[in-house]
C-alpha cells in the first residue's frame, strides 16, 4: 500500500506538469501561420471571407486567446480533444484508432532492447576488457551512432527487397482478410523490422548501462560474502548481482519513454505504420494543429503512465524505497 | 598535459578524433573540391558509384553529384550540431545554475519547467516547433537546441548543489561578492567540465535529430544535408539503394566520432573512473 501511495503522490505531482505542457504548446501553436479554418477552407477548395468568418465563430476561434485556452482546457477535462477538420472526426477518435500500433511497437522494442541489453551487458561485464567485452562495446557504440531511419531503410533493402523474408511496411496484409492466429502472425511479421529499427539505439544504451552497473555491483561486499559462502558463480550472478544491477535499467525505461515515443515518429514513417507517430508527422504536414495538440497531450500522458509503472516496479525491486517513503 | 597523454593512450579516443577530423576536413575542403553548387544538376541521374570517374559516388535521382552533397553535408551537420549544442548548453547552464544556486521556489519553478520539457517527447516538440516557425536552416537549428537543454540543465544544477556550500564559495560570500560574481566567476568554472563533456552527447543527438527531421522532409530543403539526401533516395530504394546508403554512413561516422571523442575526454578528465 505504501508503494502505491508513494507512486500515487508522484503521479499527482505530474498533473501540473501536464497542464504546463498543454498551456505552453497551445500558446505556441497560436503563433503558427494558419488555423483550423484555413486548413478546412483549403480542403474545401477555397471559399469567401464570410464563410471563413462563420466557421471561425463556429469553432470559437473568434474569441481572445485566453478565452480559447480556457475553452480548450475545459473541454479537455471532459476528455474532449476537439475536432480534426482534416480527418472529419473528433481528435480523440483519430488518436485512439492510431494508438494500438504505436503501443505494440513500443512494447516490442522495449522488450527487445531490455532483454538483449541485459544479456549482452552481463556477457560484457563477465569478460571485461577481453574480446567479448570489446566486441559488444564496439557494436554498442556503432548502434548508438546509427540513425534509426537509415537502419530501417537498409533493413528493408536487405530483408524485403533482396531476401524477401519480411514485408517492407504496413501494419498487416490488406490484400487478404485474416482472422485469429494467422492475423496475429501476420502483424508480428510486419512488426519485426520496425521493432529492431526502433530498439537498436536503446539496445546500445541498455547494454552500456547494464555493463557499468554489473561491474559496480560485482565489487560490493555482499557479493564477496556470497562467494565466500561457497555459492557457485551462476548463483552469485543470477540471485545476488542481477537483481541489484537491474535498478538503473528500470530507471532508464522511465527516462527513455519520451525518446522512444519520439523515435516511433520516424520509424512509423519509414515502415508506413498507421500509428501515433505517423499521425504526428501527418498533422504537421497537413497543418492539422488540433490533432497535433491532442498528440502532445496523449504522448505526455503516455510518458507519465510509463513513469508510474516504473515507480511501482522500482519499489518492488528495491524494498528500501518503499520503507523510506 | 596529463589529461592529454591519457587521452592519446586510449585507442577508441584516437579513432574518434581521426573520424571527427576527417569530417571537419571534408567540411573545409568542400568548396575547394566542388566549387559548383552541390544542388545543381551535374550529369545523368542515378549513375552507380565507382562507375564513372567524374562522379566517384554516383549521382542521385535528379542527377546531382552525391560526393559533392556529402562534402557540403558535412558543413551543414557540423554547423547545426555545433550551434544547437551551444544553444542547448547555454540555456542548460543558465537554468541549472540559477536553480542550483538559489534553491527554494526558484529551483521549484525552474525544475517544473525542465520536467515539462522532459515529459514531452523531444521529437514531438521538435515537430511542433517546425510546424509553428517553419523549416529554414536557422529555425531548425534553434529548434534542435531548444529541445535539448533539459539534460545539461539537470547536470549543471546537480554540480551547483554540491558546490554551493563549499568553503571557497562561503569565503567569497564573506568577502561580499555579488551572486552573479559567485555564480559566474567562482562556481561555474568548477561545475563546467562534466557539462562540457556532456556536450558531446548533446551534439551527437542534435545531429541525429536534424537528420531525422530532414529525412521526413521537414528540414530546410535548400541546403545539401545528409538527411535530405536519404529522404530523396527513399524513392529509388528498391534498386538504387546507394543514394540512401552513402549519406547514412556519413552520419554514422560523424556521430561515432563525436561520441568517441566525448567518451575519451571524459575518461581523460576523470582518470579515477577509467578503471570501470
Amino acid at each position: 500500500m505504501r508503494i502505491l501511495s508513494l507512486a500515487g503522490r508522484r503521479l499527482a505531482a505530474s498533473i501540473p506538469t501536464l497542464f504546463l505542457i498543454l498551456i505552453g504548446v497551445f500558446l505556441l501553436l497560436q503563433l503558427a501561420p494558419g488555423d483550423t479554418v484555413d486548413a478546412l477552407m483549403a480542403q474545401m477548395g477555397g471559399g469567401d471571407a464570410a464563410t471563413a468568418e462563420a466557421l471561425r465563430k463556429f469553432y470559437g476561434l473568434d474569441l481572445s486567446v485566453p478565452a480559447q485556452l480556457g475553452n480548450y482546457l475545459w473541454h479537455l477535462v471532459r476528455l474532449d480533444l476537439g475536432f480534426s477538420s482534416i480527418y472529419g472526426k473528433p481528435v480523440a477518435t483519430v488518436i485512439l484508432e492510431r494508438l494500438p500500433p504505436t503501443i505494440l511497437l513500443m512494447t516490442a522494442s522495449l522488450s527487445f532492447a531490455f532483454f538483449f541489453g541485459l544479456v549482452f551487458g552481463v556477457i560484457a561485464s563477465r569478460g571485461v576488457n577481453r574480446w567479448p567485452d570489446t566486441l559488444i562495446s564496439t557494436l554498442g557504440l556503432i548502434f548508438y551512432a546509427t540513425p534509426s531511419f537509415w537502419f530501417g531503410l537498409m533493413a528493408i533493402v536487405v530483408f524485403s527487397v533482396y531476401l524477401q523474408w519480411l514485408p517492407p511496411g504496413g501494419f498487416e496484409d490488406i490484400g487478404t482478410v485474416q482472422t485469429g492466429i494467422w492475423r496475429v502472425l501476420d502483424i508480428a511479421a510486419h512488426l519485426v523490422l520496425p521493432t529492431l529499427t526502433l530498439g537498436l539505439i536503446f539496445l546500445a544504451i541498455y547494454l552500456r548501462i547494464m555493463r557499468a552497473s554489473m561491474l559496480e555491483v560485482l565489487n560490493l561486499d555482499f557479493v564477496r560474502t556470497a562467494r565466500a559462502k561457497g555459492l557457485d558463480e551462476t548463483h552469485v550472478i543470477t540471485r545476488h548481482v542481477l537483481r541489484n544491477a537491474l535498478l538503473p535499467m528500470v530507471t532508464l525505461i522511465g527516462l527513455q519513454a519520451g525518446t522512444m515515443l519520439g523515435g516511433s515518429v520516424v520509424v512509423e514513417s519509414v515502415f508506413s505504420l498507421p500509428g501515433l507517430g505517423r499521425l504526428a508527422y501527418e498533422s504537421v504536414v497537413q497543418r492539422d494543429l488540433n490533432t497535433l495538440l491532442g498528440i502532445v497531450f496523449v504522448s505526455a500522458l503516455l510518458v507519465i503512465a510509463v513513469n508510474f509503472v516504473v515507480d511501482l516496479l522500482y519499489a518492488r525491486l528495491d524494498p528500501r524505497i518503499a520503507a523510506e517513503g | 598535459m596529463d589529461a592529454m597523454k591519457r587521452y592519446f593512450r586510449s585507442p577508441a579516443a584516437v579513432i574518434g578524433l581521426i573520424l571527427l577530423l576527417l569530417v571537419i576536413a571534408m567540411a573545409i575542403s568542400a568548396g575547394l573540391l566542388y566549387p559548383r553548387d552541390p544542388l545543381a544538376l551535374a550529369g545523368r541521374p542515378l549513375i552507380w558509384p565507382f562507375s564513372n570517374p567524374r562522379f566517384l559516388l554516383g549521382t542521385d535521382n535528379s542527377g546531382r553529384d552525391i560526393a559533392a552533397q556529402i562534402f557540403y553535408g558535412a558543413r551543414i551537420s557540423l554547423l547545426i550540431g555545433g550551434v544547437a549544442t551551444v544553444i542547448a548548453i547555454l540555456i542548460g547552464i543558465l537554468v541549472g545554475a540559477f536553480a542550483g544556486y538559489y534553491g527554494g521556489w526558484v529551483d521549484n519553478v525552474l525544475m517544473r519547467i525542465t520536467e515539462a520539457f522532459q515529459t514531452l517527447p523531444n521529437f514531438v516538440l521538435l515537430l511542433v516547433l517546425v510546424a509553428v516557425f517553419g523549416s529554414t536552416l536557422t529555425t531548425v537549428t534553434i529548434a534542435v537546441g531548444v529541445v535539448s537543454w533539459p539534460a545539461p540543465a539537470r547536470l549543471t544544477r546537480a554540480e551547483f548543489l554540491s558546490l554551493r556550500n563549499r568553503e571557497f564559495v562561503q569565503a567569497g560570500k564573506t568577502l561580499g561578492m555579488k551572486d552573479v560574481q559567485l555564480i559566474l566567476g567562482e562556481i561555474l568554472p568548477n561545475a563546467l567540465p562534466p557539462v562540457i563533456v556532456y556536450a558531446s552527447v548533446v551534439m551527437a543527438v542534435s545531429i541525429l535529430l536534424e537528420s531525422a527531421l530532414a529525412f521526413l522532409r521537414l528540414s530546410d530543403p535548400n541546403v545539401a544535408s545528409w538527411g535530405n539526401l536519404i529522404g530523396l533516395g527513399r524513392d529509388v530504394l528498391r534498386v538504387q539503394w546507394y543514394v540512401s546508403a552513402i549519406p547514412g554512413i556519413a552520419i554514422l561516422v560523424t556521430v561515432l566520432g563525436v561520441s568517441l571523442v566525448g567518451q575519451g575526454l571524459n575518461d581523460a578528465l576523470n582518470p579515477r573512473l577509467k578503471s570501470r
